[in-house]
Parts: structure tokens; C-alpha cells; sequence
């Protein structure tokens, strides 16, 4: 199979949760690629499955749920086939992750420098103990004041210097892929910026790519080459992200960049119809089309193909067929 | 607030405790309708005898003087002159309370390795067969009587397998060894006497089980919920990002921060323990501060009743602040 992606390529990926409600199908055969060194954004609403992927790329998805089926291929492996074992020598190592909520996602009895040094002890294969030059650097590195934080324990630090702890850790062992889900969110509106700058700066210097998990279009527009939209556990528009703000196709995607305010726009915001679906019974055909404003027949009868429109355009929606097919209205 | 500033307010907090525990006991003590003096004298004592005897004993004075002096004499170490042993109170304690101690700090220690073990052991292995065993285990830990489990126990263990000793510290024929601490197991290795600890170590088996078992089950509980929170946690998620095996997560990251309400419950414990002790130690003829106490209570000999109980609440507030220091130890968030 032709890879779309050098780094990552995640094909027909699908992820369900058994609760006593019945089958969350979280993920319903979800597309995702990247090159290497490239940023992605991947942005949809609350549930849409955007943190489920990131984690089902990482192999943390834990019990009740589970991957069912797809490809998640990573630097020539395909990780929904590794050991567990076998997993453990790639995470942390060629691919890292840091979360939303910096200041719990550190242990709360363990010194912060300890806790970077794990990351890099276990990819060295050396004594933590011994890491703590290094641990020293990539705390330089982050912005942070060695000396003073790294015998630190987290709750001695506010919540934007707990992400530029975790942001150290994530980078300590130059992943080829860090994964960031929503970095940002539970921070100060300032400290968001410097963050994001930090993540920038940093990727810029040692060259990995990032998967940012947003729902903020502002941090896509700034940050990231290319926009994978995400909707109900399927990926509706991937775009280079100037395409997608200049020439979004989903209804879903248009309806998404007519909800963000911008200074300057005169136009009326507009929200999507409707609400996100129930994914224990999800809308039958494409998972959209309740919501959605051109709905045709077919849209409820069979789930669109994920599909090039254009070069290194993909959209799955019925209203497009192809490469060069544009049809100009719905 | 400083290591030094938490202790002495602690210290200090113990202090106002000790004295509820003791104005409490004393009420108690001296509004019970029994005539300790009528039940050394007999009912047909002469008065003049009876009033000798209450004059000696200081039951002629009003309640308050006489609670005056048992808090100065209680400050001081002194409980009074037992009546039925004609000791000093505080002797006798000194007598009885390391067995009580040694029985305590074994079935404590059961408990705590019992308990734990079981807890992380089915949390981890959530709804299968070590869990299900587990909560078993647990409920009837909870549930039965201190003293039925014990008589259940020696039944089985003493009389029918014959495999354990019944009753007392040491076989009848035993000399204990010289006496340092007044606990068996540790005089005996001090005294090199290896017999003479496998003897004790078989004759506490049964009863330190048996007073550690409602201990154990608690313990087990407690730990499996807070190991299964903390197993929820999202720095549990970061180390498993980091690519650390199973064990690392669950042995290095999981389990410090799940023993922190394990500690609680554990301080608690303890207090229960020296409470099941009057128990235990009268189903297994144990010669503790327990059955001092016991034995006590049916003579009415009310300086042992309240010195010893006195003392184990001395014990029991000791052993809370010996909690709070490991709290502090455990998470470093305790120590602001």
C-alpha cells in the first residue's frame, strides 16, 4: 500500500468503547497523515474523536475501549500490530505526548526533574540519576530556571510552567513525533501565546513534527501546516491549512469557520445547527447529515468516501466526486 | 509552617485530647452505682471498716478533689494502687502492656502487608478471580466478631489440626527470656534464645491473625479504591506515554500516591486493634493490658480500669501522630 504520509499514515482507524450504555463507536474509520517535521492540526467540536485518535496513535486507549480495526503505520510499523513491549520502546522515545491539563498530568509526590529524567533514562537506557545534566538543559531549553525547578515538586508550580515541564519531558528524548492535545486550553489567554511560541520555537530547532489537537482555528491558522478536520469519529476535510481557510468544501468545515470570531469581520457569526451526535447510535450514511444543509438521499444511506478532490485537497462528502469535480453549489 | 511548628502543635493537640480521654474515664469510672469498697469488704463489713477503707482510698473526698488528684497523679505516670493486685497501677501496666504491644504490632503489621497486598493486587486485576477472592476475604473480615473468628480458628488450627498452640505466650514449660522490652520475639533474638522466638512466633500466629483480620480487611479495601482512582489519574496516563512497563506505572508512579488515605485508615486501625485486644487476648488467654483491663472491670478495680485505658489512649494518639509525620513523608503537598 502507497503510503499518504512518510511519518504517520492512519488508515480506516476505528476505536470503540463498551459502557453499559451500549457501543461508543468513538472512531469510525479515521484518516490522518503526516510528513515528517510537519505540524497537523486536527480540530472538530467536543467528542468529535480528536483526543481518542491522538491516544490510539500513542496505543493508550485502555480498557473499555479498544482499537477494532485499521492501520496506524509510524516510521514503517504498524502499531495496532506491536507488543506491548515492543510498543513501550517507541513511546516516550519516538513519539511523546502532553495533555491539557499540565498540572495533573504530573505525578503530584515526585520531583519534576526526576520525572523528565525517567523519560530520558528510559530511552538511554541509563540510571535516572545520571540524566540530571540533560535534565538541566532541557529545562534551559523550556524557559525554566533549572536550579530552581528541577527539584521542584509540581504543585510549586503555576500551570504554565507545569506545560513547559511537560513540553521538556515530551521533547528530552527528540521524539519524531510529539503529540499535543489541546496544550493550551486550561491556561491563561497570555500564557497560551507563549506556550504555543515555546512549542513552535522548539519544533523549529529539533525538527519534529507535531500533532496539535485543537478546537481553537485561531492556534491552527498560526501554527500548523495542514488541518484535518475531524467530525463523529471521522475525518471530513484534510487541507494545507491556508487552502482550508481559503477554500473549506465539508459543510461542516465552512460552518465551523463561519463560527469564529475575527477582529474586523462584519458578518454575523453563525452556529452549526443541531448537536453532536449520539455516537452509541450514531445518524446512519455520513454521520453529518442531520445537521447538515445540502443533505442529499444518499448522505443517509452510505458513508461517504474519504476522497482527493484536488491535490493534497481530501474531503468525504457526496457533494464532491473526485479529482477536479468541484461542483460550484450544493 | 515548619516540621518543628506541625509537631509541637500536634503535640499540643494531643495534650487537650488526653484530658477528654481522662475526664471522660474518670466520670464513667465513679458514676457506675458499684461500691468498689463494698466488693473488697463484703456486704457485711462493719462501718467503721468501710469508712477506714474509703478514707484510704480516698472515696471520702468530693468528686472534684478526687478528680484533681487523678489528673496530677495520672500527669505524673501514677494511676493509683490497683485493687485487686495491690500494685501500682503503672506497674502492673508495665507488666501487661508489651504483650499487648508485641500482639498489636504483629497483627498491625499482618495486616498492613496482608492488607496492601490484596488491595493492589485487585485493583490491578479488577473483577477477576484474586478480586473476587478478595472481596470475600473482606466481607467476612468486616463482619464477624473478634472473638467468634478467633474460637472458629483455634477449633480449627489447635484442636483439630493441632498445628498451632492454643493458648498463653510461650508453652507451659517455657521460661521466658530475660526480660529487656518485655516482648518475647525481640528479648529472645536479643538473648540469642532461637527456640524460645519460634515458640512465641507460633503462639502470636493465631492471635495476632485473628485481632489483625478486621485490620486486614479494612486496609484491602481502602487501598484497591484509592489504587483504582489513582489509576484514573492523568499523570498515570503521562507515565504510560513515557513508554514505562506495566509494573513501573503501577509499582513507582500508582501505588505512593494510593497508600496516602491507606495511611489514614491504617491509623485508625490501630485504634481498633488495642480495642480488639480486651477481646482476643481473653479468647487466647492472652496476659495483656487488654485483659488486665477486662479482669479489671469484673473486680471493679477502677485505678486499673482507668490507667490502663488511660495508657492505650496515650498509645493510640501516639500512633495517629506517627501517621501524620508518614503523611507529610508521603506527599509532599502535607508538607506546606
Amino acid at each position: 500500500m502507497e503510503l499518504r504520509g512518510k511519518l504517520l499514515d492512519v488508515s480506516n482507524l476505528k476505536v470503540s468503547f463498551y459502557t453499559y450504555r451500549g457501543v461508543v463507536k468513538a472512531l469510525n474509520g479515521v484518516e490522518l497523515w503526516m510528513d515528517s517535521g510537519e505540524r497537523l492540526g486536527v480540530v472538530g467540536e467536543t467528542g468529535c474523536g480528536k483526543s481518542v485518535t491522538s491516544l490510539a496513535v500513542m496505543r493508550l486507549i485502555e480498557q473499555p475501549g479498544e482499537i477494532q480495526e485499521g492501520k496506524i503505520i509510524f516510521n514503517g510499523k504498524n502499531l495496532v500490530e506491536l507488543s506491548e513491549e515492543k510498543m513501550n520502546n517507541i513511546r516516550g522515545v519516538e513519539m511523546s505526548m502532553i495533555f491539557q491539563e499540565p498540572r495533573s498530568s504530573l505525578n503530584p509526590v515526585m520531583k519534576v526533574g526526576y520525572q523528565i529524567g525517567e523519560a530520558i533514562a528510559k530511552s538511554k537506557k541509563i540510571k535516572i540519576k545520571n540524566t540530571y545534566p540533560e535534565v538541566k538543559d532541557m529545562l534551559r531549553l523550556v524557559g525554566l530556571d533549572p536550579e530552581r525547578v528541577i527539584n521542584s515538586y509540581p504543585h510549586e508550580l503555576s500551570g504554565g510552567m507545569s506545560q513547559r515541564v511537560m513540553i521538556g519531558m515530551g521533547l528530552a528524548t527528540h521524539p519524531k513525533l510529539l503529540i499535543a492535545d489541546e496544550p493550551t486550553s486550561a491556561l491563561d489567554v497570555t500564557i497560551q501565546a507563549q506556550i504555543l511560541e515555546l512549542l513552535d520555537e522548539l519544533a523549529r530547532k529539533m525538527g519534529n513534527a507535531v500533532m496539535l489537537i485543537t478546537h481553537d482555528m485561531g492556534v491552527v491558522a498560526e501554527f500548523c501546516d495542514k488541518v484535518l478536520v475531524m467530525y463523529a469519529g471521522n475525518s471530513v476535510e484534510y487541507a494545507s491549512t491556508a487552502r482550508l481557510f481559503e477554500k473549506p468544501l465539508h459543510p461542516y468545515t465552512g460552518g465551523l469557520l463561519q463560527a469564529v470570531p475575527r477582529v474586523g469581520r462584519t458578518d454575523e457569526l453563525k452556529a452549526i445547527k443541531g448537536t453532536v451526535p449520539d455516537l452509541v447510535n450514531p445518524p446512519s450514511g455520513c454521520r453529518f447529515h442531520p445537521r447538515c444543509p445540502h443533505a442529499m438521499d444518499i448522505c443517509k444511506l452510505e458513508r461517504p468516501p474519504f476522497v482527493e478532490i484536488e491535490p493534497d485537497h481530501y474531503v468525504a462528502c457526496y457533494l464532491f466526486k473526485g479529482k477536479n469535480e468541484v461542483r460550484e453549489d450544493g | 509552617m515548619n516540621f518543628g511548628q506541625f509537631l509541637l502543635r500536634r503535640l499540643f493537640l494531643m495534650i487537650i485530647v488526653l484530658f477528654g480521654v481522662a475526664c471522660i474515664v474518670f466520670f464513667i469510672a465513679n458514676v457506675i452505682p458499684a461500691d468498689p469498697v463494698g466488693a473488697i469488704l463484703g456486704g457485711n463489713a462493719p462501718p467503721e471498716a468501710v469508712d477506714r477503707l474509703k478514707a484510704k482510698l480516698g472515696y471520702d473526698q468530693p468528686l472534684i478533689i478526687r478528680f484533681g488528684n487523678f489528673i496530677t497523679g495520672a500527669v505524673r505516670g501514677d494511676f493509683g494502687v490497683s485493687l485487686k493486685t495491690s500494685n501500682p497501677v503503672m506497674e502492673d501496666i508495665k507488666n501487661y502492656f508489651p504483650a499487648t504491644m508485641e500482639l498489636a504490632l504483629v497483627a498491625i503489621t499482618i495486616s498492613i502487608i496482608l492488607g496492601i497486598t490484596l488491595g493492589i493486587l485487585s485493583a490491578v486485576h479488577r473483577n477477576k478471580a484474586i478480586d473476587q477472592f478478595s472481596r470475600i476475604f473482606s466481607i467476612l473480615g468486616v463482619s464477624m466478631p473478634v472473638f467468634w473468628i478467633g474460637l472458629l480458628l483455634l477449633l480449627v488450627f489447635y484442636f483439630k489440626l493441632g498445628w498451632l498452640p492454643g493458648s498463653g505466650r510461650l508453652g507451659f514449660f517455657t521460661y521466658p527470656p530475660p526480660r529487656v522490652t518485655g516482648m518475647y520475639l525481640i528479648d529472645s533474638i536479643i538473648a540469642g534464645q532461637w527456640d524460645t522466638f519460634k515458640e512465641a512466633l507460633l503462639h502470636i500466629l493465631l492471635p495476632a491473625f485473628v485481632l489483625g483480620y478486621n485490620a486486614t480487611a479494612s486496609i484491602a479495601r481502602i487501598t484497591r479504591a484509592s489504587m483504582l482512582d489513582v489509576l484514573r489519574q492523568d499523570f498515570i496516563r503521562t507515565a504510560k506515554s513515557k513508554g514505562l512497563r506495566k509494573n513501573v506505572v503501577i509499582y513507582r508512579h500508582a501505588l505512593r500516591n494510593s497508600l496516602i488515605p491507606t495511611v489514614t485508615i491504617i491509623g485508625l486501625v490501630f485504634g481498633s486493634l488495642l480495642e480488639g485486644a480486651v477481646l482476643t487476648e481473653t479468647v487466647f488467654s492472652w496476659p495483656g493490658l487488654g485483659r488486665y483491663i477486662t479482669t479489671g472491670m469484673l473486680f471493679l478495680d477502677y485505678p486499673a480500669v482507668m490507667g490502663g485505658t488511660l495508657y492505650i489512649a496515650l498509645i493510640y494518639s501516639i500512633a495517629n501522630l506517627i501517621v501524620d509525620i508518614l503523611y507529610a513523608l508521603l506527599d509532599p503537598r502535607m508538607r506546606m
